[in-house]
């Protein structure tokens, strides 16, 4: 398998994202799946790989009435999708399948049908940090940050520009969750969630779906819109940890620095040929990691690159740009939305496009710091 | 299977909670690269070695990060906020614990300072917290 080899030929979303009580978990992953597969002029028919983090893909095979010959259930937590992405072309390139479908839906604010949480009583987090009230995301993923901005001498302004940064892009995006102008004193005023996190700073909480269809670059050809084919560069991924206490280091994440140094490395490319970035934000302090961890930016210049503008509209890195999990969406699993985005700028289909944007990184991250997947995207075949 | 929070101990834990139980704070020390580690299992972190000891810690730590987590739903109804914090041991490993003893306000919060151990009751055992050591700043 070659860079540029296999191809995004089906991508959508739900027909709406946000407060969706009428859809359950199920029919949001059948909306989205519907839709990426007619965006790729296919039918179900023609799909005969399934890969879902939850639930198992046998029920989204069943559902869809696809008779699949490949099924991955990797879950790993929100950024799954990356690594189904993947996992896909290497089954496509080894002849396990030949167009698979990646599928996400979840009902994260209504809940409605969805499955109860894992019993982790029994786990290592279970037993050593669950019972201290890290439980919830914003109480857990978030307890990390501090060290990040002590050891750069970095603040919670440095998370606030995150926030202002990122709400420029979903301004002028209808389907963003939070749209409103926001400058960083309103963010650090908000109401306060787990200190240094304001309410701001957290991602919202959604209903919604996602999926993608993906093929190889022969097949791509024959569709019936061949030049919104979106090429997979390269890609990555990578373990972290289940307690965010044991991580190697609180200031930086392995998993970032890992998955996506051998996705630039099977891509044949440099961050300096990045030209837009999607990098999954949870909460504020993610994209600061990432920043520095993938090597857009040395150790300890994130906060001033954000602040300065270069992620935002008009910058050199536009990152996040459908507003990200701090302003678009995050029905709990957002790895799929930030796939998403960057289709839909390769294909000059954003709502704010990326003039000329030719080369995008995607950065997955799930549970807090448990997994890490990076892909590299192009609409050009190299 | 108990309430949210709740810990399920498992066999490999057990003499960390029999530790707690009397206000020992138990760690497990590999004899052959003489490592401490942590969470507990039945071989090293490093070294694989199956050659483990269990050893009573000092007690004394230091704070490496923390949140003052404002909406808690650990224990459910719980409504002060809680102080979630990443020490590390004078043994070496880290652990996520509460503070105690200490306002939850940024300003007597200090990175990097000494803490002492002591046990309170979570998800209905006493575990490990940690307060600012006695003269600390």
């Amino acid at each position: 398998m070659r860079p540029g080899d296999i191809a995004i030929v089906g991508a959508a979303e739900t027909d709406e994202v946000g407060v969706l009580p009428e859809l359950s978990m199920l029919e949001l992953h059948a909306e989205a799946s519907l839709r990426a597969i007619a965006d790729a002029g296919l039918t179900p028919a023609d799909i005969d790989g399934v890969a879902t983090a939850r639930p198992y893909p046998v029920a989204i095979a069943e559902r869809l009435g696809i008779k699949a010959r490949w099924l991955d259930g990797t879950a790993v937590g929100g950024g799954s999708f990356m690594l189904h992405t993947r996992h896909a072309a290497a089954a496509i390139a080894a002849g396990h399948a030949s167009a698979v479908l990646i599928s996400h839906g979840e009902s994260g604010r209504s809940r409605s049908g969805a499955s109860p949480m894992a019993n982790e009583a029994a786990s290592p987090r279970g037993q050593f940090e669950m019972p201290y009230g890290a439980v919830p995301p914003y109480a857990t993923f978030t307890v990390p940050a501090m060290r990040f901005l002590h050891e750069r001498g970095m603040g919670r302004r440095d998370l606030a520009e995150v926030v202002v940064a990122q709400r420029r892009w979903a301004e002028p995006n209808p389907r963003a969750f939070r749209r409103k102008p926001i400058t960083v004193d309103e963010v650090l005023d908000g109401p306060e969630i787990a200190y240094p996190f304001t309410r701001d700073m957290c991602c919202v909480v959604t209903d919604g779906g996602g999926a993608l269809v993906v093929t190889s670059a022969e097949r791509a050809r024959d569709l019936p819109r061949p030049e919104r084919a979106v090429h997979l560069l390269g890609a990555g991924e990578a373990p972290g940890t289940s307690m965010v206490s044991q991580m190697e280091d609180l200031g930086s994440f392995s998993g970032y620095r890992e998955a996506s140094a051998e996705a630039f490395r099977t891509a044949g490319i440099t961050p300096a040929d990045v030209d837009h970035f999607m990098g999954y934000d949870a909460f504020a302090h993610l994209p600061l990691y990432m920043l520095e961890d993938i090597g857009f930016v040395g150790r300890g210049e994130s906060g001033a690159f954000i602040a300065e503008g270069h992620t935002t509209v008009g910058g050199s890195l536009p990152m996040n740009t459908n507003g990200g999990g701090l302003s678009y969406t995050h029905t709990g699993m957002y790895g799929m939305f930030a796939i998403q985005e960057a289709v839909r700028q390769l294909r000059g289909e954003a709502v704010v496009q990326v003039p000329g944007a030719e080369i995008s990184f995607v950065q997955g991250v799930g549970g807090f710091f448990w997994s890490a997947g990076s892909l590299v995207l192009s609409n050009q075949r190299p | 299977m108990g309430s949210l929070g709740e810990a399920e101990v498992t066999p490999e834990t057990e003499p960390f909670w029999e530790g707690a139980a009397q206000g020992e704070l138990r760690m497990q020390r590999c004899l052959s690269c003489r490592r401490f580690y942590f969470f507990p299992r039945r071989t090293c972190r490093y070294c694989h070695s199956g050659d483990v000891e269990w050893r009573r810690l000092s007690g004394q730590a230091k704070l490496l990060s923390y949140v003052i987590n404002r909406r808690p739903v650990v224990p459910r109804g719980e409504s002060e906020p809680q102080i979630i914090a990443i020490v590390e041991v004078d043994e070496g490993p880290r652990m996520l614990t509460n503070l105690v003893g200490v306002e939850p306000d940024p300003d007597a919060l200090v990175l990097d300072g000494p803490l002492t151990v002591e046990f309170q009751e979570r998800g209905g055992r006493p575990m490990p917290v940690f307060r600012p050591a006695v003269g600390a700043a």
